[in-house]
């Protein structure tokens, strides 16, 4: 049995997300090897190589793979999968987008956001927005997983895997890219903060979110946001977590003017602890919160921030 | 400019799913069954392109069991011009669908394909990339914005870190994120008219498909409760239990 994890990375560092994808890989048995695709990426290769559990690397550096478009990527997959009995990557928006591709050209029913691995061909995956957990056995020869990251820890970096260059494949060229909007942070990354401090709709302004920056520093947090708070326009979607945006398992989830819909559940109820602050008493969130404060936000998030300058913070 | 829309008969978003007892999956007896809330954007974004004078016709498809013409009538009511209804009463996988969905596209030869990202039920977001697979077409997933440069889709999508632009070469499957539009309510006047559209009736044999699932289901469980916590007084007592928990400070 031998397992290709395919690499998350910006081409210049290697996302968190694949050394907890390998973790899961590990737990199917036998071999585990390391595609990086992409684009200068030696760096990439190099941490992929120290990741604990990964014998081989495999490295193919070709323009058609800078963007990790769906096109060429599921292309060079698929090109590689005969040696492969199962197929993993993390649940990310790359990995969401080429997986399915490269499943289907395999003939291959994949199996999405595993969150535990019972055995090489059986899983358990969230369903209806984590409301159930369904446990699946695969009958396909060939496996093709994606990996909730916030359900599996990151590989140790203790690992010392052979790099080996392979050709790029044929570019299928039915895609190119043009340009990206990211937005700049300087905060952790959302999905592997350690505490995330999260807006809604009570929020009531695009600058109403700076009191949660202020929390946020002091913290040393990622901030997020419900659906409410990014249709309203007062952030950015990519800070959106819920069923349709990011899913995360921080330590400490303090969710602000939040009232706990399904959706937003969906994303964020594994939190070890769940601190809720709502002024509504009945607001869903507090059936899910370790911590539940009834106050208005306007007045307990300064509060808390003078409260954490108190004990040092 | 011919535009096909598949849409999905799920259980309603506000609902709260209950797991059966014998642990064979969740309970649809009497639930509010609804269109996919993805589906619904899905529609809109192909009505609005027929509206621009940029698509000619709209046709939505739905693959499941009788009770699923409901959904196509929906799709019809916001504008959609035909229905193809799949029959089914086995659950269909991701995989036998995107089958069943390149036999249609071969038969109605249309120029974009419109789907949701992903179902509310299995939450799997694959059907769309399945069937851009299976064509051998371009795909734009997480779509939030679809415009048109020549003969190319020039396609803004969501992706982890914020935002991507592609230029896609036509025919095109697109699948539709949240942000894409804000779908419109079927007006009592379009809902009788939509009693009158054409809803063809077929089943994935008339594809070649065979809907045998790959994936056995052997239970479905309640994911683990959360213990119930405790309601502080204070922003004080709150930082005190935080910092006793060992989450700050």
């Amino acid at each position: 049995m031998t397992t290709l994890v395919i690499a998350e990375h910006n081409n210049e560092n290697l996302n968190d997300a694949t050394a907890k994808a390998v973790t899961a890989a590990t737990k199917l048995g036998g071999d585990v090897h390391v595609l990086v695709a992409g684009q200068g990426v030696d760096g990439v290769a190099a941490a992929a190589a120290k990741l604990a559990g990964v014998s081989k690397v495999l490295v193919a550096d070709d323009a058609q793979y800078a963007h990790r478009t769906a096109e060429p990527l599921a292309a060079l997959v698929v090109s590689l999968a005969g040696s492969y009995d199962a197929i993993v990557t993390p649940a990310t928006g790359v990995g969401k987008n080429f997986a399915p591709r490269a499943a289907a050209l395999l003939d291959v029913q994949q199996i999405s956001e595993i969150i535990e691995v019972d055995s090489a061909d059986t899983f358990k995956r969230p369903i209806y927005a984590g409301n159930a957990i369904q446990t699946v056995k695969s009958t396909d020869a060939k496996k093709v997983i994606t990996v909730r990251t916030t359900a599996f820890p990151a590989a140790a970096q203790t690992g010392s895997a052979s790099i080996e260059k392979i050709a790029a494949a044929a570019n299928p060229g039915l895609s190119e890219w043009v340009s990206e909007n990211l937005t700049k942070s300087d905060r952790p990354e959302l999905t592997s903060a350690k505490i995330i401090v999260s807006g809604g709709r009570g929020m009531q302004s695009g600058d109403n979110f700076h009191m949660l920056d202020k929390i946020a520093d002091k913290l040393g947090a990622a901030v997020g946001a419900s659906r409410a708070a990014v249709d309203a326009g007062f952030v950015p979607n990519d800070y959106q977590v819920g069923q349709t945006g990011k899913v995360v398992a921080p330590d400490l989830y303090i969710a602000v003017g939040i009232s706990g819909a399904i959706q937003h559940l969906a994303g964020m109820k594994d939190s070890k602890v769940i601190v809720a602050i709502n002024k509504d008493e009945e607001a869903p969130i507090f059936q899910v919160a370790d911590y539940g404060l009834v106050a208005d936000l306007f007045q307990a998030v300064p509060a808390l921030e003078q409260e954490l300058t108190k004990i040092g913070l | 400019m011919k535009v096909l829309v598949p849409v999905k008969r799920v259980v309603d978003y506000n609902v709260k799913i209950r797991v059966k007892s014998d642990q064979t999956g969740v309970d649809l007896a009497n639930v509010k069954m609804s269109m996919n809330p993805f589906d619904e954007i899905a529609i809109e974004e192909a009505v609005r392109l027929k509206e621009a004078g940029k698509a000619t016709e709209v046709v939505a498809v739905s693959i499941g069991v009788a009770q699923s013409t409901e959904t196509i009538r929906t799709a019809l009511a916001m504008g959609a011009d035909r229905g193809i209804l799949v029959k089914s009463d086995e659950t269909v996988e991701p995989l036998n669908v995107a089958k069943i969905l390149k036999g249609i596209v071969e038969a109605e030869k249309p120029d974009l394909v419109i789907l949701g990202k992903q179902a509310i039920d299995d939450d799997s977001n694959q059907t769309g990339q399945m069937l851009a697979a299976l064509l051998g077409w371009a795909q734009g997933t997480f779509a939030s914005k679809i415009e048109f440069d020549g003969d190319k889709i020039l396609l803004t999508r969501e992706i982890d870190g914020g935002l991507q632009t592609l230029k896609l070469n036509m025919p095109t499957i697109v699948t539709a994120d949240l942000r894409l539009n804000e779908p419109r309510y079927a007006s009592l006047p379009n809902i009788m008219k939509a009693k009158k559209k054409p809803i063809d009736e077929k089943t994935p044999a008339d594809y070649g498909v065979d809907v045998k699932a790959r994936l056995e289901v052997l239970k479905v469980t309640e994911p683990p409760q959360r213990q119930a916590g405790i309601k502080v007084e204070s922003v004080e007592q709150l930082v005190s239990k935080l910092k006793e928990a060992g989450v700050i400070g």
